[in-house]
């Protein structure tokens, strides 16, 4: 990777294009203003680049040569199940690429029969009665499911029931959700095991309580085994239990979330089935739902036609691909590795929990407490040696959380290389630990400033 | 072994023993017997690459190849052949969300590029990094009037904009708690005044493909101490007021007319943009500049304090990622158009579109129900004949067009991809057909 | 070891309270601004809003956290401190001449129940 300082703006010469369309001589403008029709038109300048086409090839290769891939290199990043990206699922959105979303069924035969395949299949491997494939992120599909939460209640006359019951290992987007929703959130802890504790969870238990949500493993990488007991003890005071299916990987092959006692889940397309994350998006977090909350599932609208058609499409070709045999093969893989890189370092890093972990699991720091070396300070010398951060700081159950997921895609060789990485950068915390509160030093930019970016925010470019 | 999966089974004997187990069973073993997976999944076989080939090319054959004369929130634009061939490079597709900055700058800076021409278009002095789509877009905006304003609750919405739009609104009010009034009577319904009105959206090119004029709306919003929301089209911007010029607070939209192809409609990518007195309030992901340690110019997400990764159930939204991709297609769209391009692509509209609304009207089967009023790629008209049976004969032509709306007219939409001779095809079709 | 001057009041969500003619003038404590780090934004309320004691008034935000400001006493709000929205610094760098707002107090009773330097000193470590 090699830095490159240019904006595309700063490449513009006055006169230079870069598209390629019929000549037309019309202005729509003076041809409207001339017909008297006036006052709806644009009159301040439209400040765009000027460039031609090779300068824009060359410049965005450029800038993608700043950027690290799962294509790239290791991305060991927790709860985001950066996996393989298989180059076939690419290939088969040509087929789709000029159909309009409004066309009616009968011309779109192929691509509804594609979206009702995927609503089968995810009902399949996640043991629930129907899907909406609409919504855009796992974000997206977590306001959707609790809508369905709302719209349930709701029908029933249930209206009292503001309450979610959330842990407090939970996602971020959980809580945020839920408020957006309109809904109170309302924490329960964790035990030092790590799993909900049961305890705390039967007080909070009520007619005001909506739903609970809960990912299976959670956000430390164990298994919430006590599942069925809590599934029975939200349902008996009339609350739903949603499932963030941020955590799926691991249970491939393993269980389904329908058969746990979940009524509403979604699933992330983008980290379970293979889908590029594309530098933030365009994901897919299709919903899940049970049998009684399937009056409601057509219901809602969240996104303009049939959710992100390109990744569902992609995603359909990694379940056809891997088949019933190797899907149920990827929850075991990923499992193996997470423990073997838990095994390989815990001598190195502080395992808050020791225990088996699913598909991640989370380390609080150096063994030792590492002095003045921070887990940001190992995060950041990593990227010298070639692989992505895991998460970090997350969950908050954690000060110094490293959150490592390696998934099932990565061989024993890469695993191998990058505990050795981690063991030498433990050493270098003791040793040298300038160089790591200065990492990353190999990168095409050292640290930013955040602090200055967000006290005097420049969030675009001041042309001229 | 599979193509993915590495592991072999000297592989996963050496893990075992490192990790102390004697098999893989053993790592699920606090997974209850009662719920575990026994007879595997009722879904096909593996298939091989070229099963997987042939699987789609059957789908393919069940769709029909029309050419689209239809508009209604997803347009028939053309896309150069330079941005799928950028957006298909690994280092953008395969890369997370940009929170490692130092090897993100590719990503970040494309945000950067985009946010920048968001503001460009718009005229707004804040773009966010995107949004899942148009509609989503404006419920959020919805959602942040709301915000804005503390304790008001009412959102008026414009019946004028368009069916997809008004649905999702629907759906984010009912279970966001929103207040949500549809009127068209968009003056009055302010003048009334409530204490409770938060946010009034409207649309720069409503639903009958009309530019509308909001003279003097905003101000009158303003009085009433309510938020302006324009919903518009990016690429219209380029000739039509923009949300700034209106003196709107947020503006909107879908930026699939920015170059993405259909796709069945889907993925695009949303916009969002505020005046800088809200900047705080805007939800989803914000690029900064910055500098690095040896202070050299740089970028980051910023303003993560909004955030729900920080403020959990206190965030400004519960969005935690973009269309990233879509917005990279866009910019680089954008990058390529230029002011020329984007001027040029409007005035094929433009032509095209007044082509054909004069060649159906010159066939005595329609009428105009907003004579005189201008449009520039998307136009409705009163059928005077059975609407249904009018667009069936159009598809059995392999024209996708004579779109039917609620109030009973059929909207056509033509954009800069549509020829002299398919639009003389089209109208011969409904000169021909038996209606 | 944070700076706790004598004089001020404090409440236990860190906010120290200085008061004069029935006016309260509060801010973030030094032990606050320290936890926070370097604090890139201060959100305040408007003139004229209403608060009572414990409800939030503002947040502080950093690179990467964010806190609510609690409002100690009850009254209206009669002053904010605009010099933290383009200088939000001073919080960190001055905690106690940072002022955040100016509350004329409804109820001066409300003031037994906040912390002295000495009993403040007690939690703010």
């Amino acid at each position: 990777m090699r830095y490159y300082d240019r904006l595309i703006f700063e490449l513009s010469r006055k006169g230079r294009i870069g598209f390629s369309l019929p000549a037309c001589d019309a202005d729509p403008v003076k041809a409207e203003t001339a017909k008297g029709v006036t006052g709806i038109w644009r009159e301040s300048p439209l400040d765009l680049p000027e460039v031609s086409e090779p300068d824009v090839v060359r410049h965005y290769t450029n800038l993608s040569q700043m950027n690290f891939g799962v294509d790239t290199g290791f991305y060991p990043l927790g709860s985001c199940t950066m996996k393989y990206n298989p180059k076939l699922n690419e290939e088969v959105l040509q087929s789709f690429l000029g159909l309009h979303p409004l066309q009616p069924e009968s011309t779109a035969g192929g691509a509804e029969e594609l979206l009702s395949f995927m609503k089968k299949a995810l009902c399949e491997i996640c043991g629930m009665k129907g899907f909406t494939l609409q919504p855009c992120a796992g974000a997206h599909g977590e306001l959707t499911g609790l809508m369905l939460i709302r719209e349930y209640h709701r029908s029933r006359g249930d209206e009292a029931r503001c309450k979610v019951i959330i842990p407090d290992s939970a996602h971020g987007t959980n809580p945020a959700s839920a408020a957006a929703c309109g809904f109170e959130v309302v924490e329960v802890k964790s035990r030092p095991d790590g799993l909900v504790d049961i305890d705390a969870l039967r007080p909070l238990l009520g007619p005001d309580i909506a739903g609970m949500m809960m990912t299976n493993p959670n956000t430390l990488g164990l298994f919430e085994k006590d599942i069925l007991e809590i599934a029975s003890l939200v349902h008996g005071c009339g609350g739903l239990m949603y499932y963030d299916g941020a955590n799926l990987n691991p249970l491939l092959g393993i269980a389904r979330p329908g058969d746990m006692g979940f009524d509403v889940m979604h699933v992330n397309l983008h980290k379970t089935f293979s889908t590029p994350h594309g530098g933030g998006g365009p994901g897919s977090g299709p919903v899940g739902v049970s049998e009684k909350l399937l009056p409601y599932l057509d219901k809602l609208k969240v996104s303009g036609f049939h959710g992100n058609f390109g990744v569902i499409a992609r995603a359909c070709a990694y379940i056809l691909s891997l088949g019933r045999e190797h899907l149920a093969e990827a929850g075991t893989f990923a499992t193996l590795s997470a423990n073997y890189i838990k095994e390989s370092l815990k001598d190195c890093y502080r395992l808050p929990i020791d225990s088996v972990c699913k598909h991640e699991f989370v380390f609080d720091g150096l063994a030792g407490g590492g002095g003045d070396v921070t887990t940001l300070d190992v995060a950041k010398r990593l990227l010298d040696y070639g692989f992505h951060a895991p998460t970090i700081y997350f969950p908050l159950l954690f000060h110094q959380a490293i959150m490592i997921e390696p998934t099932e895609t990565e061989s024993k060789e890469t695993l191998d290389a990058f505990i050795e990485v981690m063991r030498s950068i433990a050493h270098e915390a003791s040793r040298e630990p300038e160089v790591l509160r200065t990492a990353p030093h190999n990168t095409p930019v050292s640290r930013p400033d955040e602090t200055a970016a967000a006290r005097q925010p420049v969030l675009k470019y001041e042309f001229r | 072994m599979f193509a993915y999966f590495p592991h072999t089974d000297e592989d996963i004997r050496a893990m075992l023993d490192r990790i102390g187990a004697e098999s893989e069973d053993e790592l699920f073993s606090d997974v209850p017997s009662g719920f575990r997976l026994r007879n595997g999944y009722d879904l096909p076989s593996s298939m091989s690459e070229d099963e997987v080939r042939a699987f789609f090319n059957g789908l393919a054959s069940r769709n029909t190849r029309l050419t689209v004369f239809a508009g209604a929130g997803a347009y028939d634009h053309y896309t150069p052949s330079v941005i799928p061939y950028i957006t298909s490079r690994s280092e953008f597709l395969t890369a997370y969300t940009p929170y490692q900055a130092e090897i993100s700058q590719g990503t970040l800076r494309y945000i950067f590029e985009w946010q920048t021409m968001i503001c460009s278009l718009t005229g707004m002095d804040v773009a966010n990094a995107s949004m899942y789509d148009g509609p989503t877009a404006a419920a959020e905006a919805m959602r942040m009037c709301v915000a804005c304003t503390r304790k008001r609750n009412t959102v008026i919405a414009s019946s004028t904009l368009l069916p997809g739009v008004l649905e999702v609104l629907r759906t984010y009010a009912r279970n966001c708690g929103v207040n949500l009034v549809e009127t068209d009577a968009i003056g009055e319904a302010v003048a009334e005044g409530t204490l409770d009105l938060a946010g009034v959206i409207v649309p720069s090119i409503n639903r009958y493909g009309i530019i509308e004029s909001h003279l003097g709306l905003a101000d009158a919003v303003h009085e009433a101490g309510a938020l302006l929301v324009e919903y518009c089209d990016p690429s219209a911007l380029a000739v039509v007021k923009t949300p700034a010029e209106w003196g709107a607070d947020i503006a909107v939209g879908d930026a699939q007319t920015l170059g993405m192809p259909l796709c069945y409609g889907g993925p695009c990518a949303g916009f969002m943009a505020c005046s800088s007195k809200w900047m705080r309030k805007l939800p989803g992901r914000l690029v900064g500049q910055t500098v690095d340690a040896s202070g050299r110019r740089c970028f980051v997400l910023t303003l993560q304090a909004r955030e729900q990764h920080i403020r959990r159930e206190k965030a400004s939204s519960n969005i935690c990622s973009n269309e990233s991709l879509m917005a990279l297609w866009s910019t680089v769209y954008l990058s390529l158009m230029g002011p020329e391009g984007l001027r040029r692509v409007n005035a094929l509209c433009y032509v095209g579109s007044h082509y054909l609304h004069d060649a159906l009207l010159a066939t005595g089967r329609f009428t105009d129900p907003f004579e005189g009023r201008a449009f520039l790629k998307e136009f409705v008209l009163q059928p005077l004949m059975d609407a249904g049976k009018l667009q069936q004969t159009l598809l059995d032509a392999g024209f996708f067009g004579a779109l039917l709306t609620e109030e009973g007219y059929v909207s056509f939409c033509v954009t800069e991809r549509r020829t002299r001779a398919e639009m003389d095809a089209l109208v011969r079709v409904v000169k021909e057909a038996g209606l | 070891m944070s700076n706790i001057p004598d004089g001020l009041l404090f409440s236990e969500s860190h906010e120290w309270v200085s008061v004069y003619d029935g006016v309260a003038t509060i801010g973030v404590s030094d032990f606050a601004q320290a936890e926070m780090g370097d604090i890139t934004y201060v959100e305040l309320p408007s003139e004229g809003d209403v608060l009572a004691a414990g409800d939030e008034f503002g947040a502080l935000e950093s690179v990467k956290a964010s806190s609510e400001l609690y409002c100690p006493v009850s009254g209206t709000v009669i002053e904010v401190n605009e010099a933290l929205e383009s200088s939000p610094e001073i919080v960190n760098s001055d905690p106690y001449g940072a002022w955040m707002i100016k509350v004329r107090l409804s109820d001066e009773s409300e003031l037994s129940s906040l912390l002295s330097a000495g009993a403040y000193a007690e939690i703010a470590r």
